[in-house]
């Protein structure tokens, strides 16, 4: 997964689409942030149509990863210092 | 758009399994250089390496590049351009073409082909430029559709 297995993700759906990786953070996620397409997570990019949503999971993040042959995974990373900067987006 | 005012199109290439795009990549570059418009092909490493051995000379690719590096110059506001080609045959295809139009200031166009292209179609519900035809091995559907967009394209400069 290029620079997402540096990550080490855990992979919670995968070869889906962008709309059920939207409804299953929405849906499965007690906390979860809508991000612009092309929110940068570490050197990942979520891709696709909004709303797009990020969830956080203790001292996780949860998120959409598209790969252009393989469709979008639902993957579970360490969040470190992105879990505070996804929160600071909250108005 | 170039510093020199020269116009610009980002052609975003998608899986490159469904034999068709290669082909319709290189003559929408073809088309688009006729046009005096510079194209940059972003896409994965066997998408671009599909380019770099059908035209090894780069007598109609100009620049490629790499998926996220196109997007993070993008995001980053340190490029942009005035058409965006986003190739497509799945649902990532429609992802990168909804991202496009988001982050983009680009005119989008979403060229669909491959099986199932009239029902990825319908998925599209985001402004672009919606070119479709299922196509597979053989372009010619594409390329006719594509011809009358490149034409609208051009007098839209």
């Amino acid at each position: 997964m290029g620079c997402l297995e540096a990550l080490k993700p855990e992979v919670i759906l995968s070869q889906t689409t962008f709309k059920e990786a939207r409804e299953y953070i929405r849906k499965n996620v007690r906390e979860y942030h809508e991000v612009e397409p092309g929110y940068r997570i570490f050197d990942v990019h979520i891709i696709g149509v909004p709303p797009l949503y990020v969830g956080v999971e203790g001292e996780h993040l949860i998120f959409p990863y598209t790969k252009p042959c393989h469709g979008t995974f639902v993957v579970k990373v360490a969040g470190g210092e992105e879990i505070a900067r996804l929160r600071a987006r909250r108005k | 758009m170039t510093e020199n005012n020269e116009k610009t199109a980002l052609i975003l290439l998608g899986c490159p399994q469904v034999p068709v795009q290669t082909s319709m990549a290189l003559y929408l570059v073809h088309g688009l250089k006729e046009q005096g418009i510079r194209p940059v092909i972003a896409g994965t490493q066997a998408a671009r390496k599909l380019m770099e051995v059908a035209d090894p000379d780069w007598h109609y690719v100009s620049e490629m590049t790499d998926l996220d590096a196109a997007i993070d110059e993008i995001t980053g506001k340190q490029r942009d351009f005035d058409l965006c080609f986003v190739f497509i045959h799945n649902d990532s295809g429609i992802a990168y073409a909804g991202t496009m139009a988001y982050i983009s200031k680009a005119r989008v166009y979403a060229l669909l082909f491959g099986e199932h292209a009239r029902d990825l179609a319908g998925e599209i519900e985001f402004p672009c430029e919606v070119v479709a035809a299922k196509a597979v091995h053989n372009p010619m559907p594409l390329k006719r559709k594509l011809d009358e967009v490149m034409q609208w394209a051009v007098s839209k400069r």
